[in-house]
Parts: structure tokens; sequence; C-alpha cells
């Protein structure tokens, strides 16, 4: 395609970019040809947000040039580079949920084009058929799942003529299944010419879709490749560099006697969106880890509130641990019994987001000698976050640094830091490794592996199927509330867990249902 | 009871609720964009003593109402650049702005209490208001009740029906969306507060021009915070706005209606009846909390800053 069209649609040219402290991208230079679906790799904070918010016109570039189809362009402001053809998925929506989808795409349209929003409606309906995107123009965005919001993003970035397309980790919140289908609409997409800039942490996902891949390390272009013709690893190692571990493979356990037992676990959802659960029968055993995959929105978060104690029960005996009944206990007492809880939203949930890590620490940890007669010892608090700091390696300006000052990823390890050393004979994490780069997700995976192997029961909720497979050694998904049948890892495949994300429970297999009537 | 008398008691309801509906509907606007203004009452005061002030001294009635949005638009731009542009809490900015309105108000005016002028005249509408029953009842007010009823169908229109109104609701509901699409959040609440501020001085003009034309000190009397309470509790929806607005004024004369049949019950207990009707109405309109979150704007009262 070079050959045919020598001139790239977009090039970058000596793209740099400096933050108080931080060159974000150094020097960066790109092409990009009609028809190519090009991936951006690296870790988390080598800049590559940084760099397609400065195509997109959210951010200016402080050094280099941006040429659109061979002529300089400065791109102000979004609304510019979607009058050039530029469109951008992003990786959180940029929707309304209160609006329509027809209203949602009508927002991001000149005004002279959204007036008619009935006319609006059937162009919808049209892009949304001729690329196979399933959408009701009608519907509300807060009714719609993950995916489906997903085409929402795309189909407003495709009604307008697009000429370049980026999508920030679009595959994160799909089913194996559903990125599928947007692989598909993607070569569509790129064989009527339109360039696709396509950022992912899933190597395999790069390697079946994209034509070429530039990656980043720390700001500046550490190699290109071409994805189709390298493997998983020898791509994963051009992002971290020689030093770093990448994905081992670690060995799956029997585990011991049942630790948490859920039986006919049916719970409304205080959310008037939110999910019911219904009749889950779960257990989890000592000494081994237990994956729920699942698309966001399914139940998860429900389920997690009602295992941690921030949602009661209806009846003490739904669930239980060998201590005793615990569904109508408060979650500082299922602490008390061992219990410990990572939960989804790291700033917030997770940790304060104004306090220092050492705070932050005692939070949870209050009970471990760290307080007494109701006085804080502050010099047995400071060498805890001290410790965990060190153990997991958790880059920071110190133990006074506050928990929103940490990357996603390093605030991760100091959250399961500080919940793994508090010994916990039960561990709930909630998609343990979101949006955390291959390093720390090694060492983050370590710690749960070496805490399986200490005899902790660990269940994790995950939407990250891949990561399911590699740790866990029972895996099942969540669906519409309900759970799929529980099997070993080695027992089922990604396909057959995909079908239970979407809801598609074989009815042959061993339920768990059927022997937690005892 | 005679359709006479129901006629009057409604008329008068419809009288008491305006200032109220106005300075709500402000705060609706202002309140969809994501901003939370608590200064209503305190514009509500500078409105009304601005307005009083020049009509007196003009002679002229409407360059009084025109003064009173005025000063209501200046009130709630103080508000906007010290909560919008330099971020500051919004709830304790429009705390600030109400304690200052309250006391540049009293101080202003302390020479116009207890003057008297012509306030506006019932202007009825010809035609209209021959209808039998709902002409006296709708159609043979003054001209700031009928500015009311525009102002209703117009804020209806504009949240149902208009891009400008669609680019307000989404700025409200996620501002970080608003800004990734292209939408500029900070001159659409600008505008929504200054909007605010206009209505809220309206409605101070409205009590110091037309319901009781005179200037007292404090005489809007809470009706800033009720109009805040009934924004909530109308879950964001000027028809409950306005059907709060106008049960307020029905609760608020009830007790001449009680008074005047001879009943004999604690005028105190009755004064804090329309407060206390009011909210407990709209709490219980408002207990379907499905239904309100689509409407609630869902970044009220967050401080809004843009990265980079």
């Amino acid at each position: 395609m070079t050959t045919a069209q020598p001139q790239p649609r977009l090039s970058l040219r000596n793209i740099s970019k400096r933050f108080p402290g931080v060159l974000a991208n150094d020097r960066v230079c790109l092409n990009l040809y009609p028809g190519e679906i090009h991936a951006m790799l690296g870790e988390n904070g080598a800049g590559k947000s940084t760099l397609m918010k400065m195509i997109y016109g959210v951010m200016k570039p402080d050094e280099g040039e941006i040429l659109w189809q061979g002529l300089p362009v400065d791109i102000a402001e979004p609304a510019q580079a979607r009058a050039l053809g530029i469109g951008m998925v992003f990786q959180h929506f940029a929707l309304f949920e209160t609006l329509s989808v027809t209203e949602n795409i009508a927002l991001s349209l000149p005004a002279r084009e959204a007036r008619d929003l009935k006319a609006l409606g059937r162009r919808i309906r049209e892009v949304s058929e001729r690329y196979g995107m399933a959408l009701e123009p009608d519907r509300l965005v807060h009714s719609l799942s993950i995916g489906a919001r997903q085409r929402v993003e795309i189909v407003r970035c495709l009604i307008q003529d697009i000429k370049l397309l980026i999508l920030d980790e679009p595959t994160s919140v799909l089913t194996p299944q559903e990125v599928e289908g947007l692989f598909q609409t993607l070569k569509q997409l790129a064989a009527e010419g339109c360039c696709i800039l396509f950022i992912s942490h899933k190597l395999n996902e790069v390697r079946a879709l994209c034509h070429n891949a530039t990656i980043l390390r720390g700001g500046r272009v550490t190699g290109e490749c071409k994805p189709a013709e390298e493997s998983a690893q020898s791509i994963a190692r051009m992002m971290v560099g020689e030093d770093t571990p990448i994905s081992t493979t670690y060995e799956k356990r029997q585990g011991g006697d049942d630790f948490l037992v859920v039986r006919n676990l049916s719970l409304d959802s205080p959310d008037p969106f939110g999910t019911r659960l219904k009749n889950i029968n779960l257990r989890v055993r000592k000494g081994e880890i237990v994956g729920i995959a699942g698309v966001a929105g399914n139940g998860q978060d429900e389920l997690l509130a009602a295992l941690s104690g921030e949602r009661l029960a209806e009846e003490a005996g739904q669930i239980s641990m060998p201590a005793g009944r615990i569904a109508l206990l408060p979650p500082l007492q299922r602490r008390n019994q061992g219990l410990a809880f990572v939960p989804e939203e790291r700033l917030g949930r997770g940790a304060v987001p104004d306090m220092s890590l050492e705070e932050n620490g005692l939070l949870t940890a209050f009970g471990a000698g760290l307080v007494k007669n109701g006085f804080v010892n502050w010099g047995k608090t400071r060498a805890f976050a001290r410790s965990i700091v060190d153990d997991f390696r958790v880059k920071c300006a110190g133990i006074g640094a506050t928990a929103q000052s940490l990357s996603g990823g390093n605030l991760q390890k100091f959250i399961i830091g500080r919940e793994i050393r508090q010994n916990p004979s039960l561990l709930l994490a909630a998609h343990p490794t979101w949006g955390v780069d291959i390093g720390a997700a090694v060492a983050i995976h370590k710690a749960l592996i070496e805490l399986r192997d200490a005899g902790t029961a660990i269940l994790i909720v995950s939407e990250d199927i891949d990561e399911l497979f590699q740790i866990s050694d029972r895996i099942c998904a969540i669906c519409h509330g309900e759970l799929s049948p529980l099997k070993a890892v080695r027992d089922t495949s990604i396909d057959e867990v995909g079908q239970w994300m979407a809801g598609h429970f074989d009815d042959g297999a061993e339920r768990e249902n059927a022997h937690a009537q005892d | 009871m005679d359709m006479d008398f129901v006629i009057n008691v409604l008329y008068a309801m419809i009288r008491t609720g305006t200032p109220l509906l106005i300075v709500a509907l402000g705060e609706l606007i202002c309140e969809r964009s994501g901003v939370l203004n608590l200064g209503q009452e305190g514009m509500m005061l500078v409105g009304a003593v601005c307005g009083f002030m020049v009509a007196l001294t003009t002679g002229s009635l409407v360059l009084g109402v025109l003064a009173a949005m005025l000063a209501g638009c200046l009130m709630s731009l103080l508000f906007a650049v010290v909560a919008l542009g330099l971020s500051a809490t919004q709830v304790a900015t429009g705390l600030a702005l109400t304690i200052l309105g309250a006391g540049l108000s009293a101080f202003v005016g302390e020479s116009f209490v207890g003057q008297t002028l012509q306030g506006f005249k019932a202007l009825p509408v010809p035609f209209l208001s021959d209808i039998p029953l709902l002409g006296p009842l709708l159609f043979n007010h003054d001209v700031l009740v009928y500015l009311s009823f525009g102002l209703f169908a117009g804020v209806i229109w504009f949240l149902r029906s208009t891009r400008a109104g669609l680019i307000l609701k989404a700025i409200g509901e996620t501002p970080e969306s608003a800004t990734a699409v292209g939408l500029p959040v900070m001159r659409v609440r600008y505008l929504a507060v200054l909007f605010g501020g206009a209505m809220a001085g309206l409605a101070g003009g409205y009590l110091s021009l037309a319901y009781t034309p005179l200037w007292a000190e404090g005489m809007t009397a809470g009706r800033g915070w009720i109009a805040l309470a009934l924004v909530v509790f109308a879950s964001w929806r000027a028809e409950r706005v306005m059907f709060g607005a106008y049960l307020f004024g029905l609760a608020s004369i009830l007790h001449l209606i009680v008074q005047g049949m001879g009943v004999s019950i604690s005028s105190n207990l009755l004064a804090m009846l329309p407060y206390v009707v009011t909210i407990l109405v709209l709490v219980l309109l408002s207990s379907n909390s499905a239904r309100v979150r689509l409407y609630a704007p869902m970044s009220l009262g967050k401080p809004f800053h843009r990265t980079q």
C-alpha cells in the first residue's frame, strides 16, 4: 500500500510534549497510510494517550509538526479534528447516560446536521446496519450494555466522513465474541480506506488485527514491527524493556476444604439500574483461586457488595465461612473473620484519594496492632505502609504521598499489598490488574499465587478473560445476575467461558446448584 | 362554597406562587447545567431593592423590572466568577452570596423603607378574560404573571426541543464527556448561572413592584430557599416546579381563608404551613428514585476542571 499511495494520511514529525517533571512524548514520529490498521503499544505512562490526545486536539504538542494529508495542521480542539475526519473512541466512554443514543450522537455533530433528530435516527440505523453493529437509536444510554455503548461511540465516529479512527483499549470491556464482531467492523472500515489507530494491551488481539505496530516506552518510539510476524512474547519484551519479568504460567491447584459457601443467594439491587442476583451458588476452597468472568454490569458489583458486607443479604445462611454464617454481618465483622476485599474502584473505595499512604494503610489494617486503646500507633503505622511500599515495589514519592498522586497500577499494588499483609483467609478482588501495566500485573499475580499457596481462598472478578485463565484454578461467568457452571480451568476453554458470559449456560455441565442442595 | 370564592382563592394562589415559580425556573436551568447556586435568596433581595429604588426614582416600572434583573445578573456573575472561574466550592460561595445579598439590600434600601409606589396593575387580556371561570383566573393578571407563564412554556420548550437545551443537559450530566465531544462547558455554565441570577432578580422585582409594592428588609421571607428545595423535590422538571410553586401559593393564603372563616388556629402554625406542605408533597412526588435519577444533573455542585 505504501507504493500505491506514497502520501501518508497522517504524519507526526518529532512530536514532544512535556508535563511538569515528565517528558510524556519525546520526538515521536509516525506515518499512517490509508487503509492501515496501526497498533500503538506501550505500558501505562508510555505516552500513548498523550499522543492520541494531541492528534485529536485535546492537547497541543510543545514541539513538532502534525501533517494531515501532506499539509501541516494545527489541531486546536476536538471539533476541528472531527472536521478533518478524525474520530476517537475513548477508553472511558464520553457518553451521556440520561440521553438517548440519537441525542448522544447529535451532540457531537455540527448543529446543522443534528437539527432533525428523526432523520439522524434513520442515518444511525443505516450506518449501524452497514457495519453490522446493532443499535436502537431511541434507547437511553444508561439502559445499554457496555458493548452497545461502545457501538454508540463507534457509530458516532462513523456517521461523519471518517478518515482516521482512534480506539483507546476498545476490547477491554467486550466478550470474546463481541471482540470478534468489532474486528470485523474495523477490517471492513480499513478495506474502505479508513486509517485505524488501535491502542491495546492485548498482544494477541494486536497480532490478529493490526498491519503495523509502533511501540512506545518512556515517551519514545522504541520499536516498530509487523505484529503478525512477531510473537506476543517478543512484542511484550519490546514494550517493557530487557529487565522486567513478563507473563509466566502458574501451576494449577486443587484446593482444600470449602471456605466460602454461598447458598441460593438472591438479592435485589438498590440501584434502579443495577442487576438482581438470582440464586447464586458458589464454593471457594482453601488454597485455590476461583475466577468469575463476565461483562461489566452483569451483577459483579452486586455480588461483591453482598460478599464483602456492603450490602446485607436476606438470610444469615446464604453466605457462610467456617466460623459461621456471615450473610447478615456488617463488613467489619466479616473482616474480623479473615475476609479481605480489594474493590474495583481504587480511588474512593479502595483508598481515600486525599489521604496519605500510611493513613490509607491504617484504614483496613487498624486491627493488626496499629491502634491501641483508641490511639493510633503512628510508628507502627508508618512501618506497615513502608513495608508494603518496599515489598510490592510501589512507586511513590514516599509513604506521605496521597493515594491520588499514585498511578493506577501503583495504587493497586499498595491496596493489594495492604490486604495481603493482613493474612486474610479469604480474599475478594475485583479487576486486580485493570489498567495496570505488564510489570505491575506480573507482580500482583505473583502475590496472589503466593497467597493461594499459603492456603488462602481467593475469589477474583475480572473482565480480562486471559488473566482469569492464567491465574484461576476454577472459573465461571456471571450474566444477568446468574452464575454459570464452575469448572476447573483445564477442563474448559475461552470459547466456552465466552458463551457463559453471553448467558448460554450449557445445561449438560455439572452445575454448582446441583451439589449445593445438600 | 360559591364559585367566585374558589376563583378568588385560585387567583390569589397564582399571584402568590408567581415569584417562587420565576426564581425556581431560573435555578432549574442553572442546576441542569450542573451548578448549584444557593444564593437565590440574596439575589432576590438585591433584585427587589434595586427594582424598587429605580422604579421609585424614575417613575418607570419597566425600568424597575430591568434594574431588578440586571442586579440579579450582577450578583450571579460574582458567584460565577468565584465558583466557576476560580473553582471555589459552590455551596460555600452560594451561602456567602445570600448573606451578602441580605446585608447589601438592607444597607442600600434603608432610606426607602416605608415608601410606596403604584405597582403593576392587573391587565385583562381582551376577549380571553371574558371566558367564564378561566378568564378571571388566568387572564386578569399583571404583566409579570403573564411573563411567568411565558417563561414556564419557554423553559419546557428549551429543555425538550432545542439543541441548546440538549447541550445544557449533557453538560450537567457529565462535563468530562461534554469536553471530550467539544462542548463549551464553562461558557454554558456561565450563561446558565447568569440566567438564574436574572430570574432571581425578576422574582425579587415582582415582590417589590407588583405583589406588595414597597421595600422591606428581608421581604423575600425565605422564598429563595423554598425555590431551591422546590427544584430538587420537583426532580428538576419544570411542570413539577410550577405545581410546587402554586401549591406553596395556595398554602400561603390558606391562613387568610381560615382566619376569614373564624377558625382559631395559632397564626404561627399557619404561617409555617406553606413551607411544610410544599416540601411534604414534593418529597412524596420524588420518592421514585429511578425517575429522579433520569432527570437529576449528575455533576450538580461539583467544580469542573478542564484537564491540562
